[in-house]
């Protein structure tokens, strides 16, 4: 029978502090070493291309000359192809996560359909690149356009708004759903009003987790061909004349910032290469931004559903 | 189960109530396994019918078929009748849509769980569903289901507020609330104040009493105190069987069966 009265050994709470230790100190070796080469990563481009960004670097078009180049048609091109992207990947995502996780029967097929719809989000970005190349580009002769660099990087980050919107949806607690139904809701009634916007700071933040990855892809969109120099911007959107707008700037021919980065550092001149920092550091930028947009919705949508 | 059971001789004078619902022969199963067991008993209009029981003897399921919130499950199969009187509609028949029922009938759950929206657009969520939306109506129905949960005088100057800052106890009158604010034929209660302290669940026991002038009540509780104090009449269940059926005083003072007798003296459960 042990003593009532004795504590238990030193050794017992000494030996647990030391594992805490070592812990806490491997933890911070780690991170200190992630984070300094981020950090060395980005004082590189800083001291490169810093000086080159002003208002001229962003209204200017290529050129031979790299005192003279810009980036318009690039961060033009990104824009609009990002658009395209989150129109068509959001609503197909979202769409194909609801149905999964709210309507569809549990069974064989939607198991694979699940399985396969993680693994596609592992699948390298350039196999869907000679996807849009072989059908969109080829099969169906849309020729290397906004539009299909657009519905090539939706097709790549599809997986990850549908993984995102089905993780968001299943974290809703069934006690929602269960009083929603009690009050004769049908189950679109049940996903519109309670489901959705429970699950919405989720689905957001996976929707810009997408956005974030396609703004940075090259591969796919090297593959359908897009073009490396571009001196023209395309038709604007908006028009002055009814319908107001207009959609002809799908058709045309685009480039993005990864794209001209690239082009920019296989170039032997030294301004080239700050052009190309310059880039860097402005996509950085906007998908910075995009980041922190999503932060800053999801806080907001957190706080109205509590309060 | 034996048939005097159902009808016992000291229920007599409560048979000129009339029924509101009637459980039939009524089996019930989560895929293989079998959670009722030909279950046959009255729901008296304008009661309260409180169903008691140890953890796990089909309580809940049963409570669970009225409003065939079970259907949102796979693999689930019901047997029998819980016909609706005196309109004759068996709500587990599978010709008749859950929808339909759950428009008939209101439930409230163990745990509060209101909608994280207003005080007033819970309670007012059954109104939009069945298309309620002049403005005067609204306001009217929420107001009048909100003094029936005793819950009015709280919140009258809040109704725009998110429903997570009421506490626990005035978050599940709140669901009462919810619930009657569409006028139910029967309320289905399930185990309400299991998760509330000893005032709010005295404050939602005193407002049941309150309530069966307009409403037929079904109550779940593994409190037999609280059974013997709020029901007129009480289902007493084990392992999936209904054992015993009778009004409340009779049921706890004088029970016919055995196990009912052990249960209520508190030898086991």
């Amino acid at each position: 029978m042990a003593d009532p009265a004795a504590l238990p050994s030193d050794g017992l709470v000494g030996r647990a502090k030391a594992q805490d230790l070592v812990f806490a100190v491997c933890g911070v070796v780690v991170l200190l070493l992630v984070m300094s080469l981020l950090a060395t990563l980005v004082i590189d481009l800083m001291r490169d291309g810093l000086a080159r960004i002003d208002p001229e670097f962003l209204t200017n078009f290529p050129s031979r000359f790299p005192g003279r180049a810009g980036i318009l048609s690039a961060w033009v091109g990104t824009t609009l192809v990002m658009l395209v992207t989150g129109v068509l990947a959001i609503p197909l995502g979202v769409g194909a996560g609801l149905y999964l996780e709210e309507y569809a029967r549990r069974g064989v097929l939607s198991d694979i359909i699940e399985i396969n719809v993680s693994n596609l989000a592992g699948v390298p970005s350039i196999i869907y690149g000679l996807l849009a190349l072989g059908f969109f580009v080829y099969l169906l002769n849309m020729g290397p356009t906004i539009l299909v660099g657009g519905m090539v990087l939706a097709l790549l980050i599809l997986p990850v708004v549908i993984v995102a919107t089905r993780e968001a949806v299943r974290s809703v607690p069934g006690s929602l759903r269960e009083s929603a139904y009690s009050l004769g809701c049908t189950r679109w009634q049940v996903v519109w009003r309670y489901v959705l916007p429970s699950a919405r700071p989720g689905i957001l933040t996976g929707a810009i987790v997408g956005l974030s990855r396609a703004i940075g892809e090259t591969a796919p969109i090297i593959t359908i061909g897009a073009l490396t120099f571009i001196a023209f911007l395309p038709p604007s959107p908006v028009k002055g004349d009814f319908p107001w707008l207009n959609f002809d700037w799908l058709q045309s021919p685009f480039t993005v910032m990864p794209i001209q980065m690239f082009n920019w550092i296989s170039r032997p001149q030294a301004g080239f290469h700050e052009n190309a920092a310059a880039t860097g550091l402005l996509l950085l930028a906007m998908t910075l931004v995009m980041n922190g947009t999503a932060i800053f919705i999801r806080y907001r949508l957190r706080r109205s559903l509590r309060t | 189960m034996t048939p005097a059971s159902l009808t016992p001789a000291h229920a007599s004078p409560a048979a000129e109530v009339p029924v509101r619902a009637e459980v039939r022969d009524l089996s019930f199963w989560y895929g293989k396994f079998q959670a009722l067991h030909g279950v046959s008993m009255p729901v008296r209009d304008r009661k309260v019918t409180a169903i008691i029981g140890p953890s796990g003897c089909g309580k809940s399921t049963l409570l669970r078929c009225f409003n065939r919130i079970h259907d949102l499950y796979p693999g689930i199969r019901y047997q029998g009748a819980v016909e609706l009187q005196p309109e004759g509609l068996n709500l587990v028949d599978r010709s008749v849509d859950p929808i339909l029922v759950r428009l008939m009938v209101g439930m409230v759950f163990q745990k509060p769980n209101p909608f994280p929206k207003s005080i007033y657009e819970n309670v007012a969520a059954g109104l939009y569903v069945r298309g309620v939306k002049a403005r005067s109506e609204l306001d009217g129905r929420v107001e009048h289901a909100l003094r029936q949960a005793a819950l009015w005088d709280e919140v009258k100057d809040r109704l725009t507020k998110s429903a997570y800052e009421l506490s626990g106890g005035q978050q599940q009158r709140l669901c009462i609330a919810r619930a009657l604010a569409p006028e139910p034929k029967l309320l289905l209660l399930d185990e309400p104040t299991s998760a509330l302290d000893p005032i709010a669940t005295a404050k939602i026991e005193d407002l049941i009493g309150g309530l069966v002038s307009d409403v037929t009540v079904l109550i779940v509780t593994h409190n037999m105190a609280q059974a013997a104090r709020v029901s007129q009449y009480t289902a007493f269940m084990h392992l999936g069987n209904l054992v015993e059926f009778g009004d409340t005083e009779s049921l706890f003072t004088n029970p016919t069966q055995e196990r009912t007798r052990d249960y209520v003296t508190g030898r086991f459960g």
